[in-house]
């Protein structure tokens, strides 16, 4: 295969410049100073921080209620990625196999994702609402069944299922582009063999789809960790008693609210080192169950 | 050419300079009151700028108090602040630390402006003076907490406003007796009224160091006083039904139910006064009275809430100048009782509240009832224990309140372990407050 190659180094320089630049503006430099912080007690309207080590970082690694928010974070990331990968699945080879109306609501699907995660909790709040929402007729056939307002589980559920909803969208479409992408003389040659439906989506699409399956997956893991606040900031606010208080919207408690700048700063490096590493360890051992075509 | 130059240049400076004449002085006001106060407080502005043309001010509005502290302390950093913020209670201790600011006693004098201090009702500017005295900032929307109850409903059993918390259950009881359905108290968790306004009126400090006035080294110790009893009180009421847990994540907040006559009892501050008259439903028969107290003690004054008005440090002499003009305007008597009638915040300084009283202000429907806010801010002079709270961190140690009592309510714990695990963890924060600020003392 013949390489493109550019010879004048500086084109090829003063094109990707700009590019380095924004990741420079808004990924190392902020990075830089939140590490920075991480390791002082900065204060908040300035006028200088002391040095104070890994003080930070101890002070939340022995903070009962740091553990819950990673163990909350952790039970949203799972939740919503299996809910949303599954829902995406069906639904895409539901489109795959044409049937009947995949025309409109294959469109239908796309949608959700350009809805911004608030207007996503908004929507979500109100459906939940165990008052005013769809959930009274619940509550009225079963009272006191549904109470995301003192139920720290069902307020769980409740921002897994909207978070997930968002995320259907996106990998939705990636499924559908894998599924077409499969020769379909492979699949024929199966129907042909006698393979059922399920049969062949279970020995021929499936493991063709791994690949799309894996950036999936990886992008639906960082995606909860990182983009779940507008969620949670809309519908629960991280109650009640801290039972939706994931990591991302902690850090926004803590450094905005609270103005405890360097405990925030010190939480974001954590979250970035578990997303980094999170995604290091799907790269380094479920990649390599992964064969590409 | 170099005359056309210069014929140009000239001709440049004097665009300027007489553009420089005609324009007035602008400089920025960033605020966190919302909906109908935020409007009226924008209508201050309007007014400022249609009394004078040497200064125009522009008022930003933010949605809350939180948010407005938050974005001016970015901007600050950014060397973009405003000239005056409005900020809360909870901000003070930070930005006192900061000394990042004008003090507005200094500017006022500064710029020889007159202000007669001891007119301020002492009650409200101890809040935002330093331990010397020195007003650091500008009363403005001042506020306290009330008790608002349904007349109706304690007419029908023959009782009037409690005005212990032992009367105050008794009544619950009456009208829960008297008709099963209603609901007697709507609660709401406010740590402001529960524990700050309540240990105020006690005398009952919330913190060592006199509520943090004395020193950075300060402890909460709300866990060992009364506050313990009252917020078991409040939990076994819920248990007996007497009363409802209404905030807004259960469909309908506090004041929304009393003022759709669901609710006999509601605690809240007395700047919802004209927000109860304009929600209220038709025929709804209400007041509002003094906080209770416990039977068996004696009552003090009750602390300052909402916000005040500081002037940032790195401004222009002339935005200054601007400042502490549009302070004396919002200061002279009549714009201080437009906005008090406007709004349902009381007067800060007595020769507005005087006047108030003089001209019937308080007789009739619908500003009836708001002197008693009044009669509670300054039942005595503030004390020690009764000036307000100066504690760092406020805004997450309120949170750490809030989060632990609404476990305590959801049955994970008992109060006392819940209000134990709240001023550990409380105090954990004001140590690191003052280790941020290590080598700094309070003014």
């Amino acid at each position: 295969m013949k390489r493109a190659v550019f010879n004048n180094n500086w084109v090829a320089a003063a094109m990707v410049a700009p590019q380095l630049l924004i990741i420079f503006i808004f990924f190392y430099w902020p990075t830089s100073q939140a590490m920075y912080w991480a390791f002082t007690l900065e204060q908040p309207w300035g006028g200088g921080n002391t040095w104070v080590g890994f003080e930070n970082f101890i002070a939340l690694l022995t903070d009962d209620l740091y553990w819950y928010s990673v163990q909350v974070s952790v039970i949203y990331a799972i939740g919503s990625t299996v809910l949303a990968i599954g829902m995406a699945l069906i639904l895409a080879v539901f489109v795959d196999r044409q049937l009947r109306g995949f025309k409109s609501y294959k469109i239908g699907l796309i949608w959700p994702y350009a809805i911004a995660a608030p207007a996503v909790g908004l929507a979500f709040r109100f459906i939940f609402n165990p008052g005013a929402g769809v959930m009274l007729y619940v509550n009225d056939v079963f009272p006191g069944a549904w109470n995301p307002n003192a139920n720290g589980t069902h307020a769980m559920i409740m921002v897994i299922v909207a978070g997930a909803w968002k995320q259907v969208a996106y990998n939705f479409i990636f499924f559908l582009a894998g599924l077409q992408s499969i020769p379909r003389s492979l699949v024929e040659a199966g129907a042909m063999d006698g393979a059922r439906v399920l049969r062949r989506m279970r020995d021929i699409q499936l493991p063709l789809l791994a690949p799309t399956f894996f950036f999936v997956l990886v992008i639906n893991i960082t995606d909860s960790f990182t983009d779940s606040f507008g969620i949670v900031d809309t519908m629960t606010g991280g109650g009640p008693a801290r039972a939706t208080n994931l990591m991302v919207y902690k850090i926004f408690n803590d450094g905005f609210q609270g103005l405890d700048y360097s405990g925030a700063a010190a939480q974001s490096i954590i979250l970035m080192f578990l997303v980094v590493s999170l995604t290091f360890v799907q790269f380094r051992y479920i990649e390599r169950k992964v064969h590409y075509t | 050419m170099n005359r056309t130059i210069t014929t140009v240049t000239a001709l440049g400076l004097a665009l300027i300079g007489s553009a420089a004449a005609a324009e007035p002085v602008k400089f920025e006001y960033w605020y966190g009151l919302t909906g109908d106060l935020g409007a009226r407080l924008a209508d201050t502005c309007t007014r400022f700028n249609d009394a004078q043309d040497a200064y125009e001010i522009s008022c930003i509005s933010y949605d809350g108090y939180e948010l407005v502290v938050q974005s001016a302390i970015a901007a600050f950093r950014a060397g973009k602040a405003p000239t005056i913020l409005q900020s809360f209670d909870a901000g003070t201790a930070d930005l006192m630390m900061s000394g990042e600011f004008y003090p507005v006693q200094k500017m006022m004098a500064d710029f020889g402006i007159d202000v007669d201090w001891s007119n301020y009702f002492p009650g409200i500017t101890n809040y935002y003076a330093s331990s010397k005295g020195e007003l650091f900032s500008m009363p403005f929307n001042s506020s306290t907490a009330v008790m608002y109850y349904n007349v109706a409903d304690l007419e029908k059993v023959g009782l009037k406003a409690p005005e212990t918390w032992e009367d105050f259950e008794a009544a619950m009881k009456a009208v829960k007796a008297a008709d099963p359905a209603r609901c007697g108290f709507a609660y709401e968790p406010s740590v402001w009224i529960d524990l700050e306004q309540f240990s105020a009126i006690h005398n009952l400090g919330i913190a060592t160091n006199n509520n943090g006035y004395d020193g950075l080294d300060t402890q909460f110790t709300y866990n060992t006083t009364l506050h313990v009893k009252h917020m078991e009180n409040i939990q076994r009421w819920m248990t007996e039904g007497l009363a409802e847990m209404k905030t807004a994540a259960t469909g309908a907040t506090s004041q929304d139910t009393f003022a759709q006559n669901i609710c006999t009892f509601y605690f809240g501050s007395i700047a919802s006064h004209s927000s109860v008259h304009l929600k209220a439903v038709e025929g709804l028969n209400w007041n509002v009275a003094m906080l209770p107290i416990y039977a068996g003690t004696e009552r003090r004054n009750s602390v300052v809430g909402g916000a005040s008005l500081w002037v940032l440090s790195g401004k222009s002499e002339a935005e200054y100048r601007g400042a502490a003009e549009y302070m004396k305007f919002v200061a002279l008597p009549e714009q201080e009782k437009w906005f008090v009638a406007n709004t349902g915040y009381i007067p800060v300084t007595k020769t507005a509240f005087a006047e108030l009283t003089a001209e019937g202000f308080y007789n009739d429907a619908p500003f009836k009832g708001r002197e008693v806010a009044m009669k509670q801010l300054t039942f005595t002079e503030p004390g020690p224990l009764t000036r307000g709270y100066r504690l760092g961190s406020m805004i997450q140690t309120r949170a750490e309140w809030k989060s632990e009592v609404e476990a305590a309510f959801n049955g994970q714990k008992t109060m006392q372990e819940a209000l134990d695990t709240a001023v550990e963890r409380s105090n954990a924060m004001l140590a690191k407050f003052a280790k941020t600020y290590a080598g700094k003392t309070l003014p």
